[in-house]
């Protein structure tokens, strides 16, 4: 028995540390940390958590597939993917994120919860339960072979753009004066305001640059999975979530680093676990997720005890 | 008991009835929406007791009412058709079959135990931890549900459930449940977990232990919400995708258009939108109004409903009753405005 486990251990461990399984995790960490972002950033300065924030993505992989479909080059795609999900941000922060700025944060979670299934079921009626291809980007998900290792390009870009996007949102968040804007409402909405911030500029600017971070993962998360449903990136959202208030909402670095460490453990997992235990994968994160919680509710990346929150 | 305490149970439980009595005069296929609409009357006041009482939001309560579900199904399908959709049961749970009365019992036991067992860790969390924790909690429920083959059919429908939950079963369902809610939320239980909604630091300075109110709000909500799911197992043939998302979705929508922070609410928020949600999914099918076909493309009633459900909470965030139990007050300001 002891040797049946040590055996599968070490096929466990040996599949973990290679390097395919690792790239793959990373990259698919890297995808899950720009979500992070995203999310993270509404929360700063909003106190809103998105849960509609897949469906952006949603979105874009549909508007993906769609120009895939008329045969529209895939920069055009892109651009397209960026304008819709961007559009569709901005529509929602006029339309629902503002009338509730000053709800409590339960409302305003439920307002999102509708929000998501609104925009899910709209994609539902409009293209069927099976959704559509974006056949054009499969060029993306091939792999290069690098030494003895085939990375998949997807996981490279995914890597790099991740990277790229981070240094440029804390170079907007440090040097610029919208940035100390968005840092001064994170830490004090009220007082921001008292101060002379303009609080539909700030909100409307952080729910933009998680517009533009959806549509960055949009095109990630189409190029592995070309098929495009109404429930796309809805799982993801679910987990980076988790990944999120496990790492810590409070702050943008660690909520950053909690949606890194759920995708890259999910990947690993995914990666080196044989199939008959992988379909127990949900129920062993999500435990994982209630364990850290109880421990430390304020955050896994988090100093100094959070207070109480009145929800 | 004071008799506009009274009303306050009187309202929501006539209102049920009203909706059973109007039920009993339409066709058959007419029925089915009523009775569907009773089961969510049940699902979202057991959901009321904890997230009403408490201000704690929850997502897992589909869970409680998933395992109800599947503890009422699994004892009451016949012996001789429990191999043909679920051959990896438990040995005494395959040779244990009971009738509906005892099945619903158990459901309620076997939810409330499992929601007294999740909350003794869970109750510790408050704000978005606990709203993730117990969205953790549905996902864990869901895919032991869906692969575990040995306590339930997994990726298989219910099918041979005893179709016990007509309309009489289901109003009595609904009426025992919002009874219930009634006398906890008229208990020092319900009025302490109330104080701690208010003013979590002033309950507490007064010697409330927001943890052991919470739990025990937890666990006879969890037990309503097994028993509403075995209900439902009665009434549809029903697999583990009925009990997950949309069920949370379209409950939580129901109990926040009503108004969550009160029995009246729960119940009107729960008819209301079954009653929309009956009569778009019959426009999907073409609806006759007067002279007039109204008909809608299939898969518009979540979009209405979604849709309806923002709109509530941006125009009113109280919901619909503003959050407040019936009571005839308003209506004498207007009768005699002096």
């Amino acid at each position: 028995m002891s040797a049946v486990v040590a055996s599968g251990l070490t096929d466990f461990l040996g599949d973990a540390v290679d390097l395919q399984v690792q790239v793959d995790a990373i990259g698919l960490g890297a995808t899950f940390a720009l979500m992070a972002v995203g999310i993270g950033l509404v929360f700063g300065v909003l106190r809103l958590v998105n849960f509609a924030y897949g469906q952006l993505i949603m979105a874009g992989g549909f508007a993906l597939a769609y120009a895939s479909e008329r045969g529209w080059p895939v920069a055009v795609g892109i651009a397209l993917c960026f304008g819709v999900v961007i559009g569709l941000s901005i529509a929602m922060e006029r339309a629902v994120f503002r009338p509730l700025r000053t709800q409590s944060p339960a409302v305003m979670l439920i307002a999102t919860f509708a929000v998501a299934f609104l925009l899910q079921s709209i994609a539902l009626l409009w293209f069927g339960p099976l959704g559509k291809t974006a056949a054009s980007l499969a060029q993306l998900n091939r792999p290069v072979s690098i030494g003895d290792v085939d990375i998949r390009k997807i996981s490279i870009v995914a890597i790099v753009s991740a990277a790229v996007c981070l240094v440029l949102l804390v170079v907007l968040l440090n040097r610029t004066s919208i940035g100390l804007h968005m840092r001064a409402s994170a830490m004090d909405f009220q007082t921001a305001r008292l101060l002379g911030v303009r609080a539909n500029l700030v909100s409307a600017a952080a729910v933009l640059i998680s517009g533009v971070l959806a549509a960055v993962v949009a095109v990630m998360l189409t190029v592995q999975f070309p098929t495009v449903t109404p429930g796309f990136a809805l799982r993801e959202t679910i987990v980076v979530l988790a990944g999120v208030v496990v790492g810590g909402m409070t702050r943008l670095g660690s909520a950053t680093l909690g949606g890194f460490a759920i995708g890259y453990a999910s990947g690993v997992l995914g990666g080196a676990l044989p199939t008959a235990q992988s379909q127990y994968l949900p129920s062993f994160v999500f435990g994982v997720v209630i364990l850290v919680l109880l421990v430390r509710p304020g955050g896994l990346f988090t100093r100094g005890r959070p207070s109480v929150e009145r929800v | 008991v004071t008799p506009r305490a009274l009303l306050q149970l009187a309202a929501p439980a006539g209102l049920v009835l009203a909706a059973t009595l109007l039920g009993a005069t339409v066709s058959r296929s007419t029925e089915i929406y009523f009775i569907n609409a009773l089961v969510a009357v049940s699902i979202v006041v057991a959901l009321y007791v904890f997230v009403g009482n408490s201000g704690v939001l929850s997502f897992g309560h589909v869970s409680f009412v998933a395992v109800g579900a599947w503890a009422a199904g699994v004892l009451s399908v016949p012996e001789q058709e429990k191999p043909a959709f679920m051959p990896y049961l438990f040995d005494f749970l395959r040779d244990t079959t009971v009738g509906n009365v005892p099945s619903l019992l158990a459901a309620g036991v076997v939810g409330g135990v499992f929601a007294l067992l999740v909350g003794l860790p869970l109750m510790r969390l408050s704000g978005l931890a606990a709203g993730i924790a117990t969205f953790a909690v549905l996902e864990i429920t869901n895919n032991l549900l869906r692969y575990y083959e040995k306590i339930g059919p997994g990726l298989n429908t219910f099918s041979s459930v005893p179709e016990t939950t007509d309309l009489t079963q289901a109003a009595i369902g609904a009426i025992v449940v919002i009874v219930a809610a009634f006398a906890y939320q008229r208990s020092r239980f319900g009025r302490q977990l109330r104080a701690t909604r208010e003013d979590p630091a002033a309950a507490r300075a007064v010697g409330v232990s927001i943890y052991r109110q919470r739990l025990g709000a937890f666990a006879l909500s969890g037990f309503l919400a097994g028993l509403a799911g075995g209900l439902y197992v009665h009434f549809l043939p029903i697999n583990v995708d009925a009990v997950y998302l949309d069920l949370t979705f379209i409950t939580l929508a129901m109990l926040v258009i009503g108004g969550a922070t009160s029995l009246w609410g729960a119940v009107v928020g729960a008819l209301a939108v079954s009653g929309l949600d009956s009569l778009l999914a019959n426009a999907e099918n073409g609806l006759d109004v007067l002279r007039w076909t109204i008909e809608v493309p299939a898969g518009t009633r979540i979009v209405v409903v979604s849709a309806l459900m923002a709109i509530v909470l941006i125009v009113r965030p109280s919901g619909l009753t503003g959050g407040r139990e019936f009571s005839l007050d308003p209506l004498w300001r207007r009768l005699r405005p002096s």
